[in-house]
């Protein structure tokens, strides 16, 4: 069957067919032609700061080492020895210049690069032909920390890629000192789902009043004024000032932003409670002086969702990636980020931001992300009933006026709205059809 | 409620919980009690009394699970870091009747095992457990292992728990539905 044929019955302009989050071929065809083909989030810089550390991560179902090499340079090499196929690192994360080989001592340096095998004598070959240098992602590039892999040889730049997503990323990062965060371990998370049902959810808020009510009501429980955490969903949030974008490529945006006074300390007043909140709010407020209200939203969480496709959502302070496992499993990592203050702009207050920052990022994946995962995993679940084919997207389609082209080429329509679904489903659509230019890399 | 976590508060946790003495509590009717106040705590929870449960934790409490071995909470984020509000604020929202991940609630049995009961400063204790929660929710059985740190302390007559400490031994890995207690 002609392909792009076959993938327009699947994705139609208000539904989709349900196979695609539950056929395996049609996974295994995404481990290709999305996850080979697009730029995809494999690490954050301060994961690997110095020359030789290490990190492993993988692009799709392909185990990878994310590597800051000897000479400083960043890589992504394949993890598999090009002898057996044996992963060569089965450590999380170190500092290493060369990996060995378990099964029969074959050495690689961190640039990819074969050191050496054990008794060369039994060889008729020449070891220094590149086949046997490690397989490595040919494009590696970093956007102001994030650090992204490709194996396709015509994607454009990775800041091409990011395109409009880059506005927020940088309005993201530079709410910060320097402009920069640093990974500080994460809440890590399984639900046995189609990866595409987090990503779907990324932007949506029209789950949020539903999916997370036991979380709006556990915050407000206390609050005379119960307008803590993502209340302003309660109501009618399309009237709200908050809206979704979607930028193309896939990426999109949700921004709750307006929902708020534009002031220092108005985004710490959505807070709800916290452990520690009382000490740290107050030693911050005594000793960093005109910086403290800029420090306390630094301990925040930030009220955007900006989702960069397929891979990772920047979402209130944490950096989330979804890694797909097999065709109805899918890992989430929620990266907690801390505050760097290298300039002291925070007046002494960082450690202060951070400690309190930790408390308020475990609160989401807490009470929170629980109960969508166990939403998509009944996604996955009511999905096996073959008759009932189509997933609807429909929200907001066809009603005069709701989704409104920018003059930037970006889409907006109101928050509850699912255009940003239909079109990163479309943008699935054209790269599952695309036959992509893909291939590894080896040092020569 | 106030929140009593300070620097003082962490430094304490931090050192007391990466240090473990070597030799048990001599008194066997102290080692005993201990053990009646675990297995008590562990029947609750399989029984969904959470205020029950509650109530055995002091005023000012913390359960702490861990996202790395031995992670310091004031450096990284944890699995779960509670302090007594958040701790409480747990329990309301698995009350609520909207907390879709315990809808149905997950059905457990715990087994302790190893207890080991250790001086602590002052009045308190602190007891080393091994754990195997058995959970099974949706269809499907699930075990969650590890163990646990707990410091108790003697206030009028009975003791409390302060600080339960949860060592998953799979904590810095990808977990599935983790909203029970464990």
């Amino acid at each position: 069957m002609n392909t792009s044929t076959f993938f327009e019955g699947l994705v139609h302009e208000d539904r989709v067919h349900r196979s695609i989050y539950t056929d395996a071929a049609i996974f295994e065809r995404e481990m290709t032609h999305i996850f080979g083909a697009v730029w995809v989030y494999l690490a954050h810089e301060s994961q690997v700061p110095k020359p030789d550390d290490f990190i492993t991560a993988r692009l799709g179902l392909r185990p990878l080492i994310v590597t800051r090499d000897m000479n400083g340079r960043l890589r992504a090499l394949y993890n598999r020895c090009t002898h057996r196929g044996a992963r060569i690192c089965r450590q999380e994360r170190g500092n290493a210049r060369t990996f060995q080989c378990a099964y029969h001592g074959w050495t690689y340096f961190n640039t990819g690069k074969l050191r050496g095998v054990p008794w060369p004598e039994g060889y008729a070959c020449d070891f220094k032909d590149a086949q046997f240098n490690l397989a490595q992602v040919p494009r590696v590039e970093s956007y102001r920390g994030f650090i992204f892999g490709t194996l396709n040889l015509d994607a454009p730049p990775l800041a091409d890629y990011l395109g409009l997503a880059r506005k927020p990323i940088d309005e993201w990062l530079d709410r910060h000192p320097g402009g920069k965060v640093e990974v500080r371990e994460a809440n890590r998370l399984k639900f046995k789902g189609n990866w595409k049902l987090a990503y779907d959810n990324a932007c949506d808020g029209y789950h949020v009043v539903f999916s997370h009510r036991s979380l709006l009501q556990m915050e407000n429980r206390n609050e005379p004024d119960p307008n803590k955490g993502m209340s302003f969903y309660r109501g009618k949030p399309d009237e709200a000032p908050m809206y979704m974008q979607y930028f193309g490529n896939g990426h999109h945006f949700k921004d709750k932003r307006p929902n708020y006074e534009k002031r220092p300390g108005a985004l710490w007043e959505l807070e709800a409670a916290h452990p520690g909140q009382e000490f740290f709010e107050k030693r911050i407020r005594e000793t960093a002086g005109p910086a403290a209200l800029r420090a306390l939203d630094l301990a925040a969480a930030e009220t955007v969702n900006i989702n960069v496709f397929p891979n990772l959502s920047i979402l209130g302070n944490h950096i989330q990636v979804f890694t797909p496992v097999a065709v109805d499993e899918t890992d989430t990592t929620w990266y907690a980020t801390a505050v760097v203050d290298e300039a002291n702009e925070l007046n002494g207050a960082a450690d202060d931001v951070n400690a309190l920052r930790m408390r308020t990022q475990e609160a989401f994946p807490n009470f929170g992300e629980v109960d969508d995962a166990v939403n998509f995993e009944e996604i996955q679940k009511g999905l096996a009933a073959c008759e009932d084919e189509w997933v609807y997207m429909h929200r907001g389609l066809g009603i005069e006026g709701r989704v409104q082209k920018q003059p930037d080429g970006s889409i907006k329509a109101p928050a509850t709205d699912e255009a940003f679904m239909r079109e990163h489903m479309r943008e699935w659509r054209r790269l599952m059809s695309a036959e992509p230019r893909i291939a590894v890399a080896r040092q020569p | 409620m106030e929140s009593p976590i300070d620097p003082a508060f962490y430094d304490e946790l931090v050192r007391t919980f990466s240090a473990w003495p070597e030799r048990e509590v001599p008194d066997p009717a102290t080692r005993e009690h201990c053990r009646m106040l675990l297995h008590r705590e562990a029947r609750l929870l399989d029984q969904g009394r959470f205020d029950d449960w509650l109530a055995l934790y002091a005023a000012h409490c913390v359960y702490w699970i861990p996202a790395t071995p031995g992670g310091d909470p004031r450096r990284e984020v944890a699995v779960a870091f509670d302090d007594r509000r958040r701790l409480e604020d747990r329990v309301y929202r698995l009350g609520t009747g909207n907390a879709w991940s315990q809808l149905p609630a997950s059905r457990t049995v715990r087994l302790l095992s190893n207890i080991e009961v250790f001086p602590g400063t002052g009045t308190s204790l602190l007891v080393r457990s091994n754990f195997l929660v058995s959970e099974w929710r949706a269809g499907e059985t699930h075990l969650w292992s590890g163990w646990c740190g707990q410091r108790l302390r003697l206030r009028e007559g009975r003791y409390e728990i302060e600080v339960r400490q949860v060592n998953l031994i799979d904590c810095d890995q990808h977990l599935r539905n983790p909203s029970l207690i464990l």
